[in-house]
């Protein structure tokens, strides 16, 4: 049986609430159950902030998630709240702007310049969300990438889906690239 | 590949979602976490439709314009949390009397006053039962899942018609802001219940006589030329206020046995995995889904324990719950308060089956793994 746990987490403005529902449409979009959901509250505002999105082949009945399977974290602040939380042997998905301070032994850890890629490369901060989708899409293969194209599309507005097929493409890249030159850098 | 009436969803959205299916024509609220997603959905919606959304000053305001609304005719919700609802039970006392069909939503949230905002909680049961004064009857419905929501909604509105009576859905913050699959219905499909309108002439018509074979007086729309006075007052068939106590009598009576009576029609349940159980779990709204999976795990080693969910949670499944009773050696009501239901079900249950509790009130939904620990230790 299927079920995994993803945590994505950073701060309050980089999408990561698109992110989830993103997700867990293109999961949707192949026939899974998904339940997504998010922290609200003051914490929600400019500090670390998380989206949760649970997928399986069968129904989910707790809805909330405990460990998870697969954490992002965008912004160090968020690494530091939630690094506890990662499963044993899970996969840690960070930008490369972040310490890796705490303990990580048994994590596969995969860290990517997602938040230079987008103001870099693409020109836009914005799309920070997109690369960190099409990132966990390479590592986990959770969904096809056409579904998560798909769920994209329906989402962004109207005028941006080149630019965010692009950063999801980059994220994917940043992944794949690493794979042809670098063992998974387990530690 | 699903297809496209599958689409992830939101509690609140789905409320909104079921209500216009069901034939909501006029909101009117006050924005409060974490009901705000209706209001705003609503406010989105309902004038692509020639509806009305209204935001009103305050929440005492938005239920008597709902009353008003749906006394103009018109299908009509508010939703709310706590302090929001603790307002609104002037009103929805006002409802009950003046039999004016309405929904009231309660998303409800960690109390009393304004306690966690963002936090769920499950502190309102005892509110719904008994927050307005006065004997009366009440319909509570309470959802768990998100498809759940839209189907108790439409539901909502279906016996707030049928019995010309508020009906309260109690939500709770999980079940509002989660996500999940809902397969959209087939309008054409779903059963919508109309008020009865009167066929008498203007002349002949008692705006409170109920007709002989009827459940309620019927109610014609406001300015559809029946005389109609309205009143929270105690008042005879004509809608006109007396002292007399046979009339006051017989009137608050009617109120209550139109719902009491009729619970065949009112109550729906869930049982899960309860065919072979010795032993019961009875939880409702999001907490109802932790106890699902506690007692899949519970079942691995060995326990044969089962769920029952009410999903009208006023009137109680009494008939149910009492049979329930005398199948299992133990019930163990399951509930973010401390024990508001668990007093209706020990009130029907105590007598024949040992009945237990556990609740928490700090925000959290209550984890699979707390009720296996109690239901382990106990």
């Amino acid at each position: 049986m299927e079920y995994r746990e993803f945590r994505l987490t950073g701060s309050g403005g980089q999408g990561l609430i698109l992110a989830g529902i993103i997700l867990a449409e293109a999961a949707l979009l192949e026939g899974k159950n998904v339940v997504q959901s998010q922290s609200y509250g003051p914490e929600a505002r400019g500090g670390a902030s998380k989206a949760e999105v649970i997928i399986s082949d069968s129904f989910i009945n707790y809805p909330k998630i405990d460990k998870c399977d697969i954490l992002l974290a965008l912004t160090q602040k968020a690494y530091d709240k939630y690094i506890d939380t990662l499963k044993d042997n899970g996969v840690l998905i960070v930008d490369n702007g972040i310490s890796l301070n705490n303990n990580i032994n048994n994590i596969n850890v995969f860290s990517i310049p997602i938040l230079n890629t987008a103001s870099e490369k693409i020109g836009t901060p914005m799309v920070a969300n997109m690369i960190a989708l099409g990132s966990i899409q390479a590592v986990t293969d959770i969904v096809k990438m056409e579904s998560l194209e798909k769920a994209v599309l329906s989402r962004v507005p109207k005028g941006t889906e080149e630019l965010n097929r692009r950063a999801l493409n980059e994220g994917v890249g940043l992944i794949n690239n690493r794979k042809g030159t670098l063992n998974y850098e387990t530690c | 590949m699903a297809d496209n009436n599958v689409v992830l969803m939101q509690g609140n959205e789905a409320c909104v979602e079921g209500a216009l299916i069901a034939g909501m024509k006029f909101y009117a609220g006050y924005p409060i976490t974490p009901s705000t997603e209706i209001a705003e959905i609503s406010a989105s919606k309902l004038p692509k439709i020639g509806g009305k959304f209204i935001q009103m000053e305050d929440e005492i305001a938005s239920i008597s314009a709902v009353i008003g609304a749906s006394l103009a005719g018109n299908k009509a919700m508010t939703a709310t949390s706590g302090p929001g609802f603790s307002l609104k039970q002037e009103g929805i006392g006002y409802a009950i009397i003046a039999e004016v069909p309405c929904v009231i939503v309660n998303v409800q949230r960690g109390g009393p006053s304004t306690g966690l905002p963002t936090s769920p909680a499950q502190g309102d049961i005892m509110q719904a039962r008994w927050g307005t004064h006065g004997e009366h009857s009440i319909i509570a419905l309470c959802p768990s899942t998100v498809k759940e929501v839209l189907d108790v909604t439409i539901r909502a509105f279906n016996l707030s018609e049928k019995y010309r009576t508020p009906v309260i859905i109690l939500m709770d913050e999980v079940v509002g802001h989660m996500r999940e699959k809902v397969e959209l219905p087939n309008p054409s499909k779903i059963e919508i219940y109309n008020r009865k309108k009167p066929t008498s002439s203007p002349d002949d018509y008692m705006p409170y006589k109920v007709k002989d074979g009827d459940i309620v007086p019927e109610m014609p729309s406001i300015g559809e030329g029946y005389r109609y006075h309205v009143t929270g007052l105690v008042h005879d068939e004509y809608g006109f206020p007396t002292n007399d106590s046979s009339i006051a009598e017989k009137l608050i009576t009617r109120l209550v046995e139109k719902i009491e009576s009729n619970l065949d029609d009112i109550v729906e349940y869930e049982e899960y995995r309860l065919a072979d159980a010795d032993e019961a779990i009875i939880a409702y709204g999001s907490t109802a889904r932790s106890a699902k999976s506690a007692i899949n795990l519970l079942r691995e080693k060995g326990r044969k324990i089962g769920l029952f969910r009410p999903i009208t949670i006023w009137p109680s499944p009494k008939q149910q719950i009492e049979i329930l009773a005398k199948k299992v050696k133990r019930i163990s009501v399951i509930e973010m308060n401390l024990g508001q239901y668990y007093l209706e079900i020990d009130r029907i249950a105590g007598k024949y089956t040992n009945v237990t509790k556990y609740g928490s009130v700090n925000g959290e939904l209550i984890s699979p793994d707390e009720i296996i620990s109690f239901i382990e230790e106990d």
